[in-house]
Protein backbone atom coordinates (compact mmCIF):
# COMPACT_ATOMS: atom_id res chain seq x y z
CA UNK A 1 0.00 0.00 0.00
CA UNK A 2 1.29 3.51 -0.69
CA UNK A 3 1.10 6.12 1.76
CA UNK A 4 -1.78 7.71 0.49
CA UNK A 5 -3.85 4.36 0.34
CA UNK A 6 -2.86 3.96 4.15
CA UNK A 7 -3.70 7.43 5.17
CA UNK A 8 -7.34 6.73 3.13
CA UNK A 9 -7.46 3.74 5.18
CA UNK A 10 -6.62 5.29 8.49
CA UNK A 11 -9.19 7.39 7.92
CA UNK A 12 -11.91 5.70 6.87
CA UNK A 13 -11.13 3.43 10.05
CA UNK A 14 -11.56 6.67 12.21
CA UNK A 15 -8.09 5.02 13.09
CA UNK A 16 -5.95 8.75 13.95
CA UNK A 17 -3.15 6.41 15.53
CA UNK A 18 -2.97 5.04 11.63
CA UNK A 19 -1.88 8.37 10.02
CA UNK A 20 1.31 8.42 12.17
CA UNK A 21 2.33 4.79 12.19
CA UNK A 22 2.54 5.02 8.60
CA UNK A 23 5.34 8.03 9.20
CA UNK A 24 8.58 7.02 10.49
CA UNK A 25 9.90 10.16 11.38
CA UNK A 26 6.39 10.61 13.63
CA UNK A 27 7.28 7.23 15.53
CA UNK A 28 10.93 8.93 15.98
CA UNK A 29 9.54 12.13 17.16
CA UNK A 30 7.01 9.58 19.89
CA UNK A 31 3.47 11.13 18.00
CA UNK A 32 0.45 9.45 18.79
CA UNK A 33 -3.08 11.43 18.30
CA UNK A 34 -6.07 11.33 19.76
CA UNK A 35 -9.67 12.74 19.35
CA UNK A 36 -10.91 15.37 21.98
CA UNK A 37 -14.59 15.85 21.60
CA UNK A 38 -14.45 17.36 17.73
CA UNK A 39 -10.51 18.04 18.18
CA UNK A 40 -7.62 16.01 16.98
CA UNK A 41 -5.07 16.56 19.24
CA UNK A 42 -1.35 15.30 18.70
CA UNK A 43 0.83 14.57 21.54
CA UNK A 44 4.52 14.05 21.77
CA UNK A 45 5.78 11.89 24.48
CA UNK A 46 8.69 13.35 26.53
CA UNK A 47 12.19 11.02 26.01
CA UNK A 48 15.38 12.66 27.04
CA UNK A 49 15.97 12.41 23.36
CA UNK A 50 13.88 15.48 22.57
CA UNK A 51 16.10 17.91 24.78
CA UNK A 52 18.15 20.74 23.31
CA UNK A 53 19.45 22.75 26.22
CA UNK A 54 20.19 19.79 28.65
CA UNK A 55 20.92 22.49 31.72
CA UNK A 56 17.55 23.91 32.29
CA UNK A 57 16.21 21.51 30.87
CA UNK A 58 14.41 22.53 27.59
CA UNK A 59 13.29 20.83 24.53
CA UNK A 60 14.72 21.17 21.97
CA UNK A 61 13.31 24.24 19.41
CA UNK A 62 13.20 21.46 16.22
CA UNK A 63 11.10 19.20 18.37
CA UNK A 64 8.73 21.56 18.92
CA UNK A 65 8.86 23.17 15.44
CA UNK A 66 8.07 19.64 14.09
CA UNK A 67 5.44 18.87 16.63
CA UNK A 68 3.57 21.91 15.20
CA UNK A 69 4.09 21.10 11.27
CA UNK A 70 2.91 17.38 11.74
CA UNK A 71 -0.07 18.56 14.08
CA UNK A 72 -1.01 21.23 11.25
CA UNK A 73 -0.49 18.12 8.79
CA UNK A 74 -2.52 15.59 10.47
CA UNK A 75 -5.48 18.13 10.91
CA UNK A 76 -4.93 18.65 7.01
CA UNK A 77 -5.36 15.17 6.47
CA UNK A 78 -7.93 14.34 8.77
CA UNK A 79 -10.11 17.00 7.67
CA UNK A 80 -9.92 17.04 4.21
CA UNK A 81 -12.65 15.73 2.06
CA UNK A 82 -9.90 13.49 -0.13
CA UNK A 83 -7.04 12.81 1.07
CA UNK A 84 -3.53 14.33 -0.11
CA UNK A 85 -0.49 15.14 0.79
CA UNK A 86 -0.05 18.38 2.20
CA UNK A 87 3.16 20.08 1.01
CA UNK A 88 4.91 22.47 3.53
CA UNK A 89 5.70 25.75 1.60
CA UNK A 90 6.29 27.74 4.55
CA UNK A 91 6.22 27.75 8.44
CA UNK A 92 6.84 30.23 10.85
CA UNK A 93 7.66 29.00 14.70
CA UNK A 94 7.21 31.33 17.54
CA UNK A 95 9.13 29.97 20.15
CA UNK A 96 7.00 31.90 23.49
CA UNK A 97 8.14 29.76 26.72
CA UNK A 98 11.10 26.80 27.37
CA UNK A 99 9.90 23.63 26.92
CA UNK A 100 9.47 21.65 30.14
CA UNK A 101 10.76 18.03 29.83
CA UNK A 102 7.17 16.94 29.51
CA UNK A 103 4.42 15.13 27.28
CA UNK A 104 3.82 18.34 25.04
CA UNK A 105 0.12 18.66 22.94
CA UNK A 106 -0.41 20.43 19.88
CA UNK A 107 -3.99 21.49 18.02
CA UNK A 108 -3.73 22.83 14.23
CA UNK A 109 -6.86 25.26 13.24
CA UNK A 110 -7.63 25.29 9.31
CA UNK A 111 -7.94 29.08 8.94
CA UNK A 112 -8.45 28.90 4.75
CA UNK A 113 -9.05 25.88 3.24
CA UNK A 114 -8.47 27.12 -0.88
CA UNK A 115 -8.41 24.93 -3.64
CA UNK A 116 -4.73 24.88 -3.72
CA UNK A 117 -4.02 26.76 -0.66
CA UNK A 118 -4.38 25.87 2.92
CA UNK A 119 -3.53 27.96 5.74
CA UNK A 120 -3.31 26.69 9.44
CA UNK A 121 -2.17 27.98 12.50
CA UNK A 122 -1.34 25.63 15.68
CA UNK A 123 -0.42 25.99 19.29
CA UNK A 124 1.67 23.65 21.28
CA UNK A 125 1.17 23.61 25.12
CA UNK A 126 2.45 21.32 28.19
CA UNK A 127 0.17 21.36 31.42
CA UNK A 128 -1.95 24.81 31.03
CA UNK A 129 -3.35 25.02 27.87
CA UNK A 130 -3.27 28.81 28.28
CA UNK A 131 0.07 29.20 28.09
CA UNK A 132 1.57 27.98 25.17
CA UNK A 133 5.15 26.89 24.63
CA UNK A 134 5.22 27.23 21.29
CA UNK A 135 3.20 28.65 18.20
CA UNK A 136 2.92 28.35 14.56
CA UNK A 137 1.48 29.09 11.08
CA UNK A 138 2.05 27.60 8.23
CA UNK A 139 0.68 27.66 4.47
CA UNK A 140 0.49 24.11 2.75
CA UNK A 141 -0.15 23.26 -0.87
CA UNK A 142 -2.93 20.58 -0.91
CA UNK A 143 -3.45 19.66 -4.48
CA UNK A 144 -3.57 15.99 -5.56
CA UNK A 145 -1.14 14.42 -7.70
CA UNK B 1 47.29 36.74 19.67
CA UNK B 2 45.34 35.97 22.45
CA UNK B 3 42.01 37.34 21.03
CA UNK B 4 42.95 34.20 18.56
CA UNK B 5 43.05 31.48 20.70
CA UNK B 6 40.03 33.14 22.94
CA UNK B 7 37.88 33.01 19.88
CA UNK B 8 39.47 29.41 19.12
CA UNK B 9 38.89 28.11 22.75
CA UNK B 10 34.83 29.82 22.03
CA UNK B 11 34.66 28.14 18.61
CA UNK B 12 35.50 24.82 20.41
CA UNK B 13 33.26 25.63 23.50
CA UNK B 14 30.39 25.92 20.63
CA UNK B 15 31.07 22.60 18.86
CA UNK B 16 31.35 20.92 22.92
CA UNK B 17 27.17 22.47 23.42
CA UNK B 18 26.00 21.32 20.41
CA UNK B 19 27.56 17.87 20.51
CA UNK B 20 26.25 17.34 23.48
CA UNK B 21 22.26 17.98 23.01
CA UNK B 22 20.69 15.16 23.31
CA UNK B 23 18.35 15.39 20.54
CA UNK B 24 21.43 16.49 17.93
CA UNK B 25 22.74 13.32 19.16
CA UNK B 26 19.52 11.09 18.36
CA UNK B 27 19.07 12.94 14.51
CA UNK B 28 22.75 11.90 14.52
CA UNK B 29 23.56 15.64 13.49
CA UNK B 30 27.22 16.39 12.82
CA UNK B 31 29.13 19.56 12.98
CA UNK B 32 31.02 20.36 9.87
CA UNK B 33 32.63 23.55 10.74
CA UNK B 34 31.98 26.51 13.39
CA UNK B 35 33.66 29.95 12.49
CA UNK B 36 32.72 33.71 13.54
CA UNK B 37 29.24 33.78 12.88
CA UNK B 38 28.59 30.78 10.90
CA UNK B 39 28.10 27.36 11.55
CA UNK B 40 28.00 24.25 9.12
CA UNK B 41 26.00 20.89 10.13
CA UNK B 42 25.06 17.78 8.74
CA UNK B 43 22.15 15.50 9.10
CA UNK B 44 22.82 11.98 7.62
CA UNK B 45 20.23 10.37 5.49
CA UNK B 46 18.53 7.74 8.32
CA UNK B 47 15.28 5.51 7.83
CA UNK B 48 13.75 6.62 11.11
CA UNK B 49 13.63 10.06 9.85
CA UNK B 50 11.74 9.13 6.55
CA UNK B 51 8.36 11.12 6.21
CA UNK B 52 7.19 9.38 3.32
CA UNK B 53 7.74 5.95 2.96
CA UNK B 54 6.86 5.82 -0.42
CA UNK B 55 9.27 8.34 -1.59
CA UNK B 56 12.13 7.64 0.97
CA UNK B 57 12.05 11.65 1.74
CA UNK B 58 12.88 12.85 4.95
CA UNK B 59 10.58 14.80 7.16
CA UNK B 60 10.32 18.43 7.27
CA UNK B 61 10.40 18.21 10.94
CA UNK B 62 13.54 17.12 10.74
CA UNK B 63 15.19 19.59 8.46
CA UNK B 64 13.41 22.03 10.92
CA UNK B 65 15.49 20.43 13.61
CA UNK B 66 18.65 20.96 11.83
CA UNK B 67 17.99 24.62 10.33
CA UNK B 68 17.43 25.59 14.25
CA UNK B 69 20.55 23.66 15.76
CA UNK B 70 23.03 25.13 12.92
CA UNK B 71 21.42 28.26 13.36
CA UNK B 72 21.91 29.00 17.09
CA UNK B 73 25.19 27.71 16.60
CA UNK B 74 25.60 30.85 14.57
CA UNK B 75 24.81 32.88 17.47
CA UNK B 76 26.62 30.99 19.64
CA UNK B 77 29.65 31.82 17.82
CA UNK B 78 29.25 35.34 17.30
CA UNK B 79 28.60 36.32 21.33
CA UNK B 80 31.84 37.86 22.99
CA UNK B 81 31.13 35.95 25.82
CA UNK B 82 28.97 32.69 25.95
CA UNK B 83 25.78 33.10 27.07
CA UNK B 84 22.45 31.07 27.04
CA UNK B 85 20.27 32.01 24.12
CA UNK B 86 16.70 31.38 23.10
CA UNK B 87 15.01 31.31 20.19
CA UNK B 88 12.28 33.61 19.31
CA UNK B 89 11.23 32.84 16.01
CA UNK B 90 12.30 30.44 12.74
CA UNK B 91 10.83 30.70 9.86
CA UNK B 92 11.02 27.69 7.11
CA UNK B 93 10.74 28.17 3.46
CA UNK B 94 10.48 24.62 1.69
CA UNK B 95 11.70 25.16 -1.73
CA UNK B 96 12.31 21.78 -3.09
CA UNK B 97 12.35 18.35 -1.76
CA UNK B 98 15.01 16.57 0.12
CA UNK B 99 16.12 13.39 -1.93
CA UNK B 100 16.47 10.44 -0.81
CA UNK B 101 19.47 8.47 0.80
CA UNK B 102 21.15 11.84 0.50
CA UNK B 103 22.92 13.60 3.23
CA UNK B 104 21.74 17.78 4.18
CA UNK B 105 23.90 20.01 4.94
CA UNK B 106 23.33 23.25 7.03
CA UNK B 107 24.98 26.58 6.22
CA UNK B 108 23.56 29.06 9.10
CA UNK B 109 25.06 32.86 9.56
CA UNK B 110 24.45 35.00 12.19
CA UNK B 111 24.58 38.48 10.25
CA UNK B 112 23.27 40.71 13.22
CA UNK B 113 23.93 40.96 16.45
CA UNK B 114 22.60 43.49 18.72
CA UNK B 115 22.34 43.63 22.79
CA UNK B 116 19.49 41.56 23.24
CA UNK B 117 18.70 39.94 19.69
CA UNK B 118 20.44 37.46 17.13
CA UNK B 119 18.93 37.46 13.83
CA UNK B 120 20.03 34.43 11.47
CA UNK B 121 19.59 33.37 8.34
CA UNK B 122 20.39 29.77 6.61
CA UNK B 123 20.01 27.41 3.89
CA UNK B 124 19.80 23.71 3.54
CA UNK B 125 21.12 22.02 1.00
CA UNK B 126 22.47 18.48 -0.48
CA UNK B 127 25.84 19.48 -2.67
CA UNK B 128 25.04 23.24 -3.72
CA UNK B 129 24.09 26.07 -1.30
CA UNK B 130 22.42 27.90 -4.70
CA UNK B 131 20.70 25.27 -4.85
CA UNK B 132 18.42 24.84 -1.98
CA UNK B 133 16.16 22.00 -0.29
CA UNK B 134 14.95 24.82 2.65
CA UNK B 135 15.86 28.56 3.78
CA UNK B 136 15.06 30.12 7.10
CA UNK B 137 15.85 33.47 9.07
CA UNK B 138 15.08 33.13 12.68
CA UNK B 139 15.54 35.40 15.99
CA UNK B 140 17.26 34.59 19.12
CA UNK B 141 16.83 36.07 22.21
CA UNK B 142 20.43 36.86 23.57
CA UNK B 143 21.26 36.34 27.52
CA UNK B 144 17.95 34.38 28.69
CA UNK B 145 17.53 35.31 32.64
CA UNK B 146 20.23 32.38 33.09
CA UNK B 147 23.38 34.77 32.37
CA UNK B 148 24.13 38.66 31.28
CA UNK B 149 25.55 40.10 27.80
CA UNK B 150 29.16 42.31 28.58
CA UNK B 151 28.16 45.07 26.56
Amino acid sequence: MTLLERLTAAKQAGDYQGLFDAIPYAKFLGLSAAMHGDELITTMRYTEDLIGNPALPALHGGTLGALLESAAIFELLWRAETVVLPKTITVTIDYLRSGAPLDTHARGVITRQGRRISNVRIEAWQGDRSAPVASAHGIFLVMRG
Amino acid sequence: MADDTDQRLKLKLVRGFSVNVPHNKALGLEIVEIEPHEALFKLPYDEKLVGNPDTGVIHGGAITALLDAASGAAVFASLVNIVPIATLDLRIDYLRPAEAGQAVLAKATCYKMTRNVAFTRAVAYHDDPDDPIAHSVGTFMVSTKLGTVKS
